[in-house]
């Protein structure tokens, strides 16, 4: 058996390819819940109940939708430029930590609501930008390898907003319970439905994939980001700055990331503890890639992460199958989306 | 100064090096076989998960300690064939699938160990591995302690060093491995199949990081629970850069970080005007730390993360 490249792509594969997908990773995810002594059939009936099935269900589903949306644009347009930004996890956790701390400044506190959101988002975005920069110069300057520090610095940003909240941003109310001083009234998101934890943030999430997608296809940037990760040396060749521009995708990525975290923190829990994330920068990379790297595939592809979380969470409540069978449905699309794509660019001959 | 004296003569911190040391040995032998042949895996830190729990729970529901570390490295194995498929039978990006399976792995271990063991108020334990104190040489004074009253797991990996280092650098199977990782087309041509070689070596490398996950559970812990590796498999995946891709390196790299491991553990309880937090971020900068000084002088093996096609340029 052997693979031959296909010379073009017929495109109803590319329609079939992450459905296909998709659908194999919940036959295989299905064994799994079957191994649980439970009907897959009933625990899938169970998981879109869950997310869809009631006015709570539904908005929380896209509460949860709002920071993977963030956090999978953030590692989509670093992919799509080959810079492996692994960190996401972190620069969720510096963006969400900036907004407590610049609230502390009385200027922020006291400013109209519009403002006081705007200083905060902002914040945010630079805090994971920065993160994010360092690995970057580490890359063009010493040619230190990404993935690995950008991972490694996720483990020390989550210590040090463990030290933060126990220390200078410990909220003196909390009766001790490690957690910061509280996000300033005027900034917090408002909320889009009543009694529902539905949040503004996700305006912004719907709207950030337009504009990056609008920046990918209609910019020089973007042109050159693409580039960048088609292949480094070519378009070194013809004249693309290649530092310049992976600085740019790394504040473009660092600053999603970030964002993700401060909409997060502004507008569901209110102030920051280390279990703030659910993973939502490591779902962010499962996401990117379910999304073949496209900015708006990212929003299905985020609801799609999202339906299996909640939906698992309500489906594991009533069945007794462990939640984490959302990651494992999650986790094994990924891998089956990796084939189908290869698929639609190879034939299989004997 | 003296809190910081007491620590560094104390056998007991000594001996705790070689403990710590012991999961990043297996850890990162398995990545720079890996690598040698070719393949960055990036699947490291899931398969240490799924070692940690199927190694645990083999011993749990009633195997031995070594049925226990079996089932972890063919569970590795397992995982290393997946991934050699992915990456070398279909070319597909090395990066992307590793982290997949990661996230596949470590989701897949944590399910089937909340199946097994549902939800308990606290984790059930097995009864780990003993301290095996090597006849004769463990009464050696200082020496004696450290050295020879490890785990037969201790050993075991100690003996792993040698003996890769010796197969990488003198036997004809480790030639080819690491030819192939240097140019495959050139190993295709001397009529090995570079494409088997590589899905095998990996599957055997998969298996050593399975073998560093079983080891946190059935050796240095007694029970299994999620996120126990704590970011061990980055820091092998660190670590192989720092060893330069050999094995005596390897081995001088994880006793390096887990010294620094072993003494911030000791520093943060005998000094308490200092954030806690900052001792626990010491290895993973340190990490980092190792990265950059070892960058400029890496030699990377020259087909690393290029997929191999025969009669494909």
């Amino acid at each position: 058996m052997r693979f031959e490249r296909r010379d073009s792509v017929p495109p109803a594969l590319t329609v079939l390819a992450p459905i296909c997908a998709v659908l194999a990773a919940l036959v295989i995810a299905g064994g799994l819940i079957a191994l649980a002594g439970r009907n897959p059939v009933t625990a899938y009936g169970l998981i879109l109940q869950g997310a869809f099935g009631s006015r709570l269900g539904l908005t929380e589903t896209l509460t949860r939708a709002t920071p993977l949306i963030l956090t999978g644009l953030a590692a989509a347009v670093a992919f799509r430029a080959r810079l492996w930004n692994i960190g996401g996890e972190g620069q969720f956790y510096m963006g969400a930590l900036a907004v407590p701390a610049i609230g502390l400044l009385p200027f922020v506190a006291g400013a109209p609501a519009p403002i006081a959101i705007l200083i905060c988002l902002i914040a945010g975005a630079l805090a994971g930008m920065v993160l994010l920069l360092g690995p970057v110069i580490l890359k063009l300057r010493f040619g230190v390898d990404e993935v690995v520090t950008t991972l490694l610095l996720n483990f020390v940003v989550v210590l040090f907003v463990s030290m933060m909240i126990e220390g200078a941003l410990k909220d003196p109310l909390a009766f001790g319970w490690p957690q910061s001083v509280p996000v300033p009234p005027a900034a917090e998101l408002p909320q889009l439905v009543d009694r529902t934890r539905l949040h503004a943030g996700l305006l912004i999430a719907l709207a950030l994939p337009l504009g990056v997608w609008w920046l990918q296809s209609r910019t020089v940037f973007g042109l050159q980001s693409r580039a960048a990760g088609l292949n480094a040396r070519a378009a070194a060749f013809a004249g693309v700055p290649l530092a310049r521009t992976l600085m740019l995708v790394a504040c473009l990525s660092g600053g999603l990331a970030g964002l993700a975290g401060a909409i997060e923190v502004m507008g569901v829990k209110g102030y920051v503890t280390t279990d703030l994330s659910p993973n939502y920068g490591y779902a962010g990379i499962v996401i990117a890639m379910l999304a073949h790297l496209h900015p708006l595939g990212v929003i299905a592809a985020a609801l799609f992460s999202a339906v299996m979380f909640v939906g698992a969470d309500s489906m594991s409540r009533a069945l007794g199958v462990p939640s984490y069978i959302a990651d494992v449905i999650v986790a094994l699309s990924l891998l089956t989306m990796l084939v189908a794509i290869f698929l639609t660019q190879y034939r299989v001959r004997r | 100064m003296s809190v910081i004296l007491d620590i560094l003569l104390s056998v007991g911190m000594w001996e705790a090096v070689l403990r710590i040391a012991t999961p990043l040995i297996f850890g990162t032998l398995g990545a720079l076989l890996c690598e040698r042949v070719g393949v960055l895996n990036l699947g490291i830190e899931g398969v240490m998960a799924f070692g940690a729990m199927i190694g645990w729970l083999t011993v749990y529901s009633g195997g031995d300690l070594w049925a226990g570390m079996a089932a972890a490295a063919l569970g590795g194995a397992v995982f290393g064939l997946l991934h050699g498929l992915l990456t070398v039978s279909l070319g597909l990006s090395q990066h992307v699938t590793g982290l997949g399976i990661t996230l596949f792995a470590s989701s897949f271990a944590y399910y089937i160990f909340r199946l097994a063991v549902p939800t308990a108020s606290s984790p059930p334990t097995i009864e780990p591995f003993r301290p095996l104190p090597v006849p004769v040489l463990s009464d050696l004074p200082v020496l004696g302690p450290i050295l020879f009253n490890q785990t037969a797991p201790t050993y075991l990996a100690l003996i792993l060093v040698a003996f890769l280092a010796w197969m990488l650098y003198r036997t004809p199977l480790g030639l080819a491995i690491r030819m192939t990782g240097e140019n495959p087309r050139a190993v295709d041509a001397q009529g090995i199949d570079p494409i088997a070689l590589r899905i095998a070596t990996i599957a055997a490398g998969s298996a050593l990081m399975g073998l560093a996950g079983a080891f946190l559970t059935l050796a240095a812990f007694n029970s299994f629970f999620p996120t126990m590796v704590q970011g061990r498999g980055w820091v092998c995946i660190a670590l192989v850069v720092f060893a330069l891709w050999r094995p005596g390196r390897a081995l001088l790299g994880a006793l390096l970080f887990a010294f620094f491991d072993a003494f911030q553990l000791r520093l943060q309880t005998a000094v308490d005007d200092i954030p806690y937090q900052l001792f626990l971020m010491m290895p993973y900068l340190l990490s980092i730390l190792a990265l950059i000084v070892m960058a400029r002088r890496a030699k990377v093996p020259q087909a690393l993360m290029q997929p191999y096609r025969r009669g494909e340029r």
